[in-house]
């Protein structure tokens, strides 16, 4: 029954029918600063006495008929994201513009136009469909809520949405129970499509299916995709569906984004050491590569509090690359390549941004321990390949300009920025693999 | 169901039905039968496997394929939780380092558990009592088994956490589940799991609770230990991903059967089952350039109360209507060897042949 | 743990002086909303209009309601004075004031009945969380078999039949019928033998009632626990069946029934109306019984203040026990 074919064009359903004022690629949704911080609270008064920073301040786009995924670990804030974009939360503060309009602090009434354009599909299908009614009467639900009568009656409509997740039109009146895990994340679908929405904002839309059926809710989405033109913002764990389904992917990390960037970019040549580690630690299924796992990135110890997150840049507590700028500083999410923001001092596969800040951190020496040396040696060789691709890049451009990009070569002799020498004085040799001249030695030492 | 009776002894396997294994544990026609008010739930349904010391056993299979209770069964904990009339039911032949368990005398077999046999699971947090510090359970775990006081054996785990990678065991012994984090949670159970140094650990599904960076600790850890004490590992999981990178063997189950089994590479790189060709082809993979589409198996996996007849993958196989006289429908597939002298089994109708230019013509260039 | 226990009594007290306020409103202002004057049915309705009026000054009623609070707590802590009409009475340190009916001081009446009302609770007490957790537990280990399904039976007729009924059941059996026991209240001070032969009648009457309670709740939570993980780790580490449920299922059940416990015990001692009237015990119960019958509203309001008092106290309790048994609520 729930054979995974072709999805069949839909007729665009008449009562139900809205005017597509964003063209593919224009900015839907807009996002700057946002944040959602829940209050704790303790005492007789309620003296509120911290906050859980779940989401801190963060900004990206979504353009009409991409998909932006967003992974992260558990608690780094990517679920609260999502239900402040769908502004089933409110945010402390931020801005939400959806097509322009401001829909940060709009109340119940000022969203249910909205509510039509945006819809949201839940991770667990079991509960999020009430099992006391009919999925016709679930289904067609969104229809009575907005008062909106497709052409052909409601019935006719919610069997033509079941038809298209692949579901038999004939179950209309069956209930929840009767279907299995894929089926009724079908019937979530369905439900989210009927009023054929404009961003459809999917918070681990597969991770409670098994593998098989997994495949099957993947394709049906991105069939839908395809067919209706929709906008995803596609919220999961599991890094490979999320490279799967996207065209641009956020990595967050404490409420963060630290890099935000095409896919492709992304798993090729991570920037932020997170998503670096975060890449390496999925395991992979080839067992040829059993003995070869050098490349992985082990981080050391627990993702921090979000109650009280680490000062200047949150990952550096578990960073093996953190110098003395990380705890202090906060980096900006900057586009350091077309297509590739990332928040980060001291990145991957780029130059180095704080080349004048060397000295390792004791935290950032342990983790290394767990890093291997290959893996050190590489990123240190790209970044030093990156940087001298930069300095050619500039001095052809003019001399002068070049004063923050040219910290490779002049770390080492006295011409360089008092701070970076006596760093590199003082730490000793092949430490420092963030330093791009000292990591190719090193990479020859070995 | 009537084949059932004709196909009870595990045909073509390598040991056949002597009752003297040379295996460190052996599972010969294992099934657990349920009953419960809407039928007889066959979660596993003619089972047989071997295991050596030090190697490690993956069982891969969807939710219902009879691969969690397979391992309870083999822990002696399938009618854990059930009181009353309705028991489980359980036949076949366990053999553990030359004791039959099913047999064996039940005080007998619970003396094994926890110090030959033990057991990680899913979510430690609900795997743990709340109500006890992470110290004073493995303290139980450890006394059960051994005649140490109370001291010594509190000595034992502080070691025990030290060597699972807990940072300040000392302090940390006196901390309570919920004070740990998830990672460190799971840390605790395999510590929980080793004091006894057991010769056989069972890791049920052990990482799928946990984070991307944190499951990466976890397995490396698992791995680690395993050297170190030589056991034998049977790890239970769904995810293709952890099978590869732990197991020599690999087990893949459907509807309660084995549908095949061999070496981890083989079951990879040559796999001889429709239903393992699915798998792979399920999953985005990240080590391979970007897949246009997946290629999802059709269909959900069967009611363990109404198994399909014939192969129980039927009514999902792309493949079904190949083999001559309507065979998939009515004749129960054994597992055959793939090539004479190797270690790689199926059990599927298609022949060796189809089988094999399938996967080289169809499948594996799509992956 | 201490600064907790501080906070939560300094809660209870808040609590305290909240409850009296609004007793002490349904008690002294609704009667005047209603058109009843106190002073009138303290004296009696033919009473002449001179003595009402003596009566009124005498009891403070002609003051504003927050100095009549504030009197009712002196009362309460360093006694106070009724003076009035020229009659001054002194009522000494916990005074809760003058019956209207008896005209006698309502501190006596409650000391006297307290015993009988406390004796009958805990012993109670003992008696159904003895045999309803026993019941409860075998019930949920043997699922589905005789034992189980007549344990439960006499569970459903222990919840459904009324305590006058059971109560009444044994008196004619037990005292009227075979002679064997006698109800009657004895004081503990008159010899342990008396009062506890005394007792038993109406000790199992009400622990038959909540014994069925607990049982089926005991059942029910021991049936879940058992299916918890944790439960299976237990028994994979190797340990014994007995020890398992011991340790480790039966921790876990304590933390509902204790929750339970905190409230009932509360509510009994506040007067277990049912089963006192039907044995004649001269107990709290009994007394407020009659004083709704009497519209004596002193006693009433006195009963309520140690019915408050005895709910919070429990409950006081049973937070503690409650961290003590689950670390989880372990609050500072």
């Amino acid at each position: 029954m729930s054979e995974d074919k072709a999805v069949t064009t839909p007729a665009k359903s008449g009562g139900a029918t809205l005017t597509r004022d964003t063209a593919p690629g224009e900015v839907l949704l807009k996002v700057t600063g946002l944040q959602k911080h829940f209050p704790i609270r303790k005492g007789l008064l309620q003296r509120q006495v911290g906050a859980v920073h779940a989401v801190d301040g963060i900004d990206f786009e979504v353009r009409s008929g991409e998909t932006l995924g967003v992974v992260g670990e558990s608690g780094c804030g990517k679920s609260t994201m999502g239900r402040l974009i769908t502004r089933l939360l409110e945010p402390t503060a931020g801005k939400v513009e959806f097509e322009g309009q401001d829909i940060t602090h709009l109340g119940v009434g000022g969203m249910r136009p909205l509510r039509r354009d945006v819809q949201m599909i839940f991770q667990d299908p079991y509960s999020s469909l009430n099992p006391r009614h009919t999925i016709g009467t679930i289904v067609g639900a969104p229809f009575r809520l907005q008062d909106v009568t497709p052409a052909g009656g409601i019935k006719k409509e919610v069997q033509r949405l079941l038809g298209v997740v692949g579901l038999n039109p004939e179950h209309y009146n069956r209930y929840p129970h009767e279907f299995s895990g894929g089926q009724r994340q079908r019937i979530g679908i369905a439900r989210a499509l009927a009023l054929n929405p404009k961003l459809v904002v999917a918070d681990e839309p597969v991770s409670a299916l098994d593998v098989s059926i997994q495949a099957q809710v993947v394709n049906l989405l991105d069939d839908l995709q395809q067919e209706l033109g929709l906008t995803y913002v596609i919220i999961a764990h599991d890094l490979s569906v999320v490279r799967h389904v996207s065209d641009r992917i956020a990595v967050m990390y404490l409420g963060k984004i630290v890099e935000l960037a095409d896919r492709d970019q992304l798993y090729k040549s991570p920037m932020h050491p997170y998503t670096k580690a975060l890449l390496s630690a999925v395991p992979i299924p080839d067992p040829r590569r059993k003995e070869a796992k050098s490349e992985r990135i082990l981080l050391k110890g627990d993702v921090p509090s979000p109650i009280a997150p680490p000062s200047g840049c949150r990952f550096h507590t578990r960073c093996w690359k953190a110098t003395q700028i990380c705890t202090t500083a906060e980096p900006p999410l900057v586009e350091l390549r077309p297509g590739q923001q990332v928040a980060c001092h001291h990145p991957e596969n780029f130059e180095d941004q704080q080349p004048q800040d060397t000295v390792l951190l004791t935290v950032a020496k342990e983790a290394a321990e767990l890093v291997a040396d290959e893996v050190l040696a590489e990123s240190a060789q790209t970044s030093a390949a990156l940087a001298a691709e930069v300095r050619t890049d500039e001095d052809a451009a003019g001399s002068g300009t070049g004063e923050a990009a040219e910290p490779a070569a002049a770390a080492d002799d006295a011409t360089g920025p008092a701070g970076s020498t006596e760093s590199a004085g003082s730490t000793g040799p092949a430490e420092e693999p963030d330093e791009p001249a000292k990591g190719d030695a090193k990479g020859d030492d070995k | 169901m009537t084949e059932l009776s004709k196909t009870g002894a595990a045909v073509g396997e390598p040991t056949g039905t002597s009752p003297a294994p040379t295996s460190f544990l052996e599972v010969r026609d294992l099934r657990v039968h349920f009953p419960t008010d809407d039928g007889l739930v066959k979660s596993v349904d003619g089972l047989s496997f071997q295991l050596e010391k030090g190697q490690t056993l993956g069982i891969v299979g969807e939710s219902g394929s009879g691969k969690s209770v397979t391992s309870l069964g083999i822990m002696g904990l399938h009618t854990a939780g059930q009181y009353g009339k309705r028991k489980a039911r359980i036949s076949g032949e366990i053999w553990l380092d030359g004791t039959e368990l099913l047999t064996a005398d039940p005080d007998h077999v619970r003396k094994l558990r926890g110090r030959n046999m033990a057991m990680i699971f899913q979510d430690p947090l609900s795997a743990l009592h709340p109500y006890y510090t992470i110290g004073q359970q493995i303290v139980e775990a450890y006394r059960v088994h051994h005649d140490v006081d109370k001291k010594t054996a509190r000595r034992r785990a502080v070691e025990m956490l030290d060597r699972v990678g807990i940072p300040q065991p000392d302090k940390r012994v006196d901390s309570y589940p919920h004070e740990f984090s998830g990672g460190m949670r799971q840390r605790a159970m395999i510590a929980m799991s080793l004091v006894n140094n057991p010769e056989l650990l069972i890791a049920d599904e052990p990482t799928t609770a946990l984070d991307v960076t944190v499951q990466a600790q976890i397995l490396d850890l698992i791995r680690d230990l395993q050297k170190e004490f030589g056991s034998a590992v049977v790890i239970i999981t769904h995810d293709l991903g952890v099978v590869a990178e732990l197991a020599d063997n690999i087990l893949v189950m459907y509807g309660g059967r084995c549908i095949e089994r061999g070496p981890a590479e083989k079951v990879f790189y040559e796999p001889r089952h429709p239903y393992t060709w699915g798998l792979l082809g399920s999953m985005p993979r990240l080590d391979r350039e970007q897949q246009d589409r997946l290629i999802p198996v059709k269909g959900s996996p069967p009611s363990l109360i109404n198994v399909p007849s014939g192969c129980a993958f039927h009514p999902r196989c792309p493949y079904a209507d190949l083999p001559k006289d309507n065979a998939t429908r009515t004749v129960r597939p054994e597992l055959e060897l793939t090539e004479a002298g190797s270690r790689h089994w199926a059990a599927c109708h298609l022949t060796t042949e189809q089988r094999e230019r399938i996967w080289t013509e169809e499948i594996a260039p799509k992956l | 743990m201490l600064a907790y226990l501080i906070r939560r009594l300094f809660a209870a007290v808040v609590m305290l002086v909240v409850i009296v306020m609004v007793v002490f409103g349904i008690f002294f202002l609704v009667p005047k909303w209603a058109g009843v004057d106190i002073a009138t049915s303290f004296v009696g309705k033919q009473a002449d209009p001179a003595a009402v009026e003596a009566v009124r000054q005498k009891l403070g009623l002609a003051e504003p309601i927050y100095v009549q609070v504030w009197e009712f707590f002196k009362g309460i802590f360093v006694g106070r004075t009724y003076a009035g009409g020229g009659d001054v009475t002194q009522c000494a340190a916990p005074c809760f004031g003058y019956s209207f009916r008896s005209e006698q001081a309502i501190w006596p009446v409650l000391t006297d009945r307290f015993p009988v009302t406390l004796s009958l609770a805990l012993g109670a007490a003992v008696l159904w969380l003895l045999f309803g957790v026993a019941a409860g537990v075998l019930s949920a280990l043997k699922r589905g078999t005789l034992w189980d399904r007549g344990a439960m039976l006499v569970a459903l007729a222990g919840v459904s039949l009324p305590i006058y009924f059971t109560g009444l059941l044994s008196l004619a059996v037990f005292s009227y019928g075979l002679g064997w026991l006698d109800a009657e209240y004895v004081p503990f001070s008159d010899g342990i033998g008396t009062w506890f032969g005394g007792m038993i009648l109406p000790w199992v009457t009400l622990a038959f009632l909540y014994a069925a309670m607990y049982a089926r709740i005991t059942r029910a939570t021991m049936m879940e626990i058992l299916g918890e993980d944790y439960i299976r780790t237990a028994r994979a580490k190797g340990l014994r069946e007995g020890v398992v449920i011991r340790k480790h299922a039966m921790r876990s059940t304590m933390t509902p029934l204790l929750t339970m416990l905190g409230m009932d015990l509360g509510a009994l001692i506040g007067g277990a109306i049912l089963t006192e009237t039907t044995f004649s015990l001269p107990g709290l119960g009994q007394a407020v019984l009659n004083a709704i019958k009497n519209q004596d509203l002193p006693i009433i309001l006195g009963v309520t203040l140690i019915t408050s008092v005895a709910v919070l106290i429990a409950n006081l309790v049973v937070d503690v026990l409650y961290a003590v048994i689950d670390p989880r609520v372990r609050l500072t």
